[in-house]
């Protein structure tokens, strides 16, 4: 029998977990756990200079991954800097096991030093949340929070741990906890059978059949049954931004991604279908647009594992809830050899769609000259040329976000990183950092704008003390250029606080950490400067790269519409 | 449509409030809310009685069944079921209106449980239709105060709601 503190036995619960790296920032209600992981050294423990990056961190981790992210912080502020962290993790269903300090036990709620509720703060953007009550629970619950973050639709939990449950002289007996029941909680894996083969009959006799796929299908690690089914079905299919990579995006079947800045041949081909086979994707207003005019002919066929999810905002007519993958290889074996109904429909179907891509061919955007500004869309190609599509893309929010969505081809799941539901600027690069520091081998690519490169730039000290080798590549527009954008659509180009005065010098802030920065101003500039950045892959190298500030992304759904209806250019709407 | 949802709720600090702040937040409504230990000490009953059509009910029930410490929900409204709800109303009792009061709850079968020489306090049970319609009977007599539980409810027959 083994007897251990609070805080020993989180650190070993961590090993014995798998754990291999943490994220955060030490404080007074946290120092026990701190001097516990200073006597160990299975566990890596990644110092960031704010908690909003741990989180950030650990999520682009579990992007990347499919595993946890961990993150340990201390009570109150430390706590409380974490949440924008949670809340991007919640809204795209992301693993996570955030560790909070707190004031011990017998100060709660007498206002004491560095006391929140956070259990109370983070209680909507947690998938569940512990308050640790004795030192002796620590490994069972630390297991639930595990278990609950990563299994069924997974999200971020939260464990308050006061700090009198963590005390160097009170020991406990330790035994890791291999098995974990939650009689409240049995995510379903395996979806209905009757209802399966309802949408799979539906699936053969379509005539203008869409797949919309989504993050599920990366969470659930489904994309090579997905790929398998929509091969065989030979159907279009279109992802959402979260399911981006789940089916290779260089194949002919691939229309893009969907929704407000979707592509042109996506959101027709949603439009006009008669059977649309979502799943793993949550029918969000950022894809249906209004939702009394989406998709007017289509029936819908519904795959989620949160049944929470299904009819949440549109009406399904064949709901189904299961794990993507499962459903998928039921699918499959039902599908076999089995043709559709009609081969000409589809036929048909699919050169309505090709005459779409064929109108916007070439149309995309106007490259730029030498001597000229680069266009961001450019940027992002040549990067994407010059990691082969092979890197592990991050992005903060905004234009850049959509440039390295619709730019950038991922062939695989797991390779586009971007905060989806919340939008958090700040997120790209602490996300790249978690990214490089489990994949050392791999390209790490943030695309950022100097906007949101701004809110979390202080983690150019993190890659500086444990050597992150991230490529970030700012699209400088001077700008914020989707607010900009959104006030020359609406507001009369009134550019309320959406421009960026007093830019710093971001070369000499970036060598002020002893980093290598590369300046782009112009057209041929590009080409050598990428050379030089990704010549070695550890090395940390910033390009600042001007682009045309007035560039807007294209296509737009126009608000209130269908899916059709779209701004092309800033001339052209369908 | 109104509709009474009974739920098992783990025992745990805080489950309560994860009950109460999933309606706030997803913008649901409570009407009555009750809640109270049940014969198995790690679980607690609470009856929440809300309105909505069948696409709002769908998502309250659902997003109930999500949360972790919620064990298991009924629609109590989606079969046969008895509802109860109690209510202690204190009334001027003075002159004409104490006999006027007397009489009134015994049409109502409620009973007098407290009496100061202005003051009936009643305690009445009943469905909540039978409670509103107490309250209205007494209204121009004038009431001076009114406490009620919410509703609670239990389904029909040999249905049970239980682990
Ligand atoms: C934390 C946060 N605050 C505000 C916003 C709203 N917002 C969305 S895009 C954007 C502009 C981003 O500017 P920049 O990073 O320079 O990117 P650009 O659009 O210019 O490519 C803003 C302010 C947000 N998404 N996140
Ligand atoms: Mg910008």
């Amino acid at each position: 029998m083994e007897l251990l503190s609070g805080a020993d036995m989180i650190a070993r619960f961590l090993k014995d977990e798998g754990v291999e790296r943490i994220y955060g920032y030490p404080g007074g209600a946290a120092l026990h756990i701190y001097d516990a992981l200073f006597r160990q050294d299975s566990v890596q423990h990644i110092l960031v200079r704010h908690e909003q990056a741990a989180t950030h961190a650990a999520d682009g981790y579990a992007r990347a991954s499919g595993k946890p992210g961990v993150v340990l912080v201390t009570s109150g502020p430390g706590a409380t800097n974490a949440v924008t962290g949670i809340a991007t993790a919640y809204m795209d269903s992301i693993p996570m096991v955030v560790l909070c300090g707190q004031v011990a036990s017998h100060l709660i709620g007498e206002d004491a030093f560095q006391e929140t509720d956070i259990v109370g703060v983070t209680r909507p953007i947690v998938k569940h949340s512990f308050s640790i009550k004795h030192p002796s629970e620590i490994p069972a619950v630390l297991k639930k929070a595990f278990y609950l973050a990563s299994t069924g639709r997974p999200g971020p939990v939260v464990v308050d741990i006061p700090k009198d449950m963590t005390a160097p002289t009170e020991r406990y007996e330790y035994v890791y906890p291999k098995k974990v029941k939650i009689r409240s909680y049995n995510p379903v894996t395996r979806g209905h059978s009757g209802q399966i083969k309802k949408a799979v009959d539906m699936m053969l006799k379509a005539r203008r059949p869409v797949f919309y796929t989504g993050g599920g299908i990366v969470t659930g690690r489904a994309s090579e049954a997905l790929t398998d089914l929509v091969q065989r079905l030979g159907f279009p299919i279109t992802t959402t931004l979260m399911g981006i990579g789940g089916y290779p995006q260089g194949d002919r079947q691939s229309l893009g991604w969907l929704g407000m800045h979707g592509s042109y041949e996506a959101n027709m081909a949603m439009h006009h279908a008669d059977l649309i086979v979502a799943i793993g994707a949550r029918f969000d207003d950022r894809v249906t647009n209004n939702t009394s005019k989406f998709c007017p002919t289509a029936k819908i066929v519904h795959v989620d594992i949160d049944p929470s999810s299904i009819s949440k905002t549109v009406r399904a007519d064949v709901p189904i809830v299961g794990a993507a993958g499962s459903v998928i290889n039921e699918m499959i074996s039902l599908v076999q050899d089995r043709e559709p109904a009609s081969p000409e429909a589809l036929e048909e179907w699919w050169k309505t769609i090709d005459g779409w891509r064929a109108e916007r061919e070439g149309k995309l955007y106007e490259p730029s000259k030498p001597g000229e500004a680069l266009k961001p869309q450019e940027v992002i190609e040549a990067v994407y040329r010059a990691t082969r599509g092979e890197a592990f893309v991050t992005t903060d929010v905004g234009q850049h976000q959509m440039f390295a969505a619709q730019y950038y081809k991922f062939a695989k799941p797991n390779r586009f990183i971007t905060s989806g539901g919340l939008g958090t600027m700040g997120f790209g690069f602490p996300a790249a950092m978690g990214v490089k520091l489990n994949f050392p081998q791999d390209d790490v690519v943030c695309f950022t704008g100097e906007g949101s490169f701004q809110m979390m730039m202080q983690e150019l000290s993190t890659c500086k003390q444990f050597e992150v080798g991230v490529k970030i590549v700012n699209l400088n527009n001077q700008s914020l250029g989707m607010v900009r954008q959104w006030q020359d659509l609406n507001y009369k180009s009134r550019h309320a606080h959406s421009y960026m005065e007093s830019l710093p010098d971001f070369a000499k802030l970036i060598e002020a950490y002893g980093f290598t920065a590369l300046k782009v101003e112009r057209h041929e500039e590009l080409a050598p400067a990428l050379e030089r950045a990704f010549a070695d892959t550890n090395e940390l190298v910033f390009l600042d790269v001007y682009v045309d500030p007035f560039e807007h992304v294209y296509p737009m759904q126009v608000p209130l519409g269908s899916m059709r209806d779209m701004l092309l250019s800033k001339t052209e709407r369908t | 449509m109104r509709h009474i949802i009974s739920i098992l709720l783990e025992n745990e600090p805080g489950a309560l409030s994860r009950v109460v702040g999933l309606f706030s937040q997803r913008n649901f409504n409570i009407e009555t809310l009750n809640v109270a230990p049940t014969e198995e000490p790690s679980l607690s009953r609470l009856t929440v009685t809300t309105v909505g059509d069948d696409r709002v009910i769908e998502q309250i029930t659902k997003h109930l069944n999500k949360l972790i410490d919620v064990v298991k929900l009924v629609d109590l409204t989606e079969g046969n079921h008895i509802e109860r709800e109690l209510m202690l109303v204190k009334v001027k009792a003075l002159g004409a209106s104490r006999d006027e009061v007397k009489r009134t709850a015994d049409i109502f079968r409620a009973q007098i449980v407290d009496v100061t020489p202005s003051v009936y306090t009643v305690q009445i049970t009943g469905d909540a239709g039978k409670l509103d319609a107490f309250v209205q009977a007494m209204a121009p007599i004038g009431i001076l105060e009114v406490a009620r539980t919410g509703v609670s409810g239990i389904a029909r027959g040999d249905k049970l709601l239980s682990l």
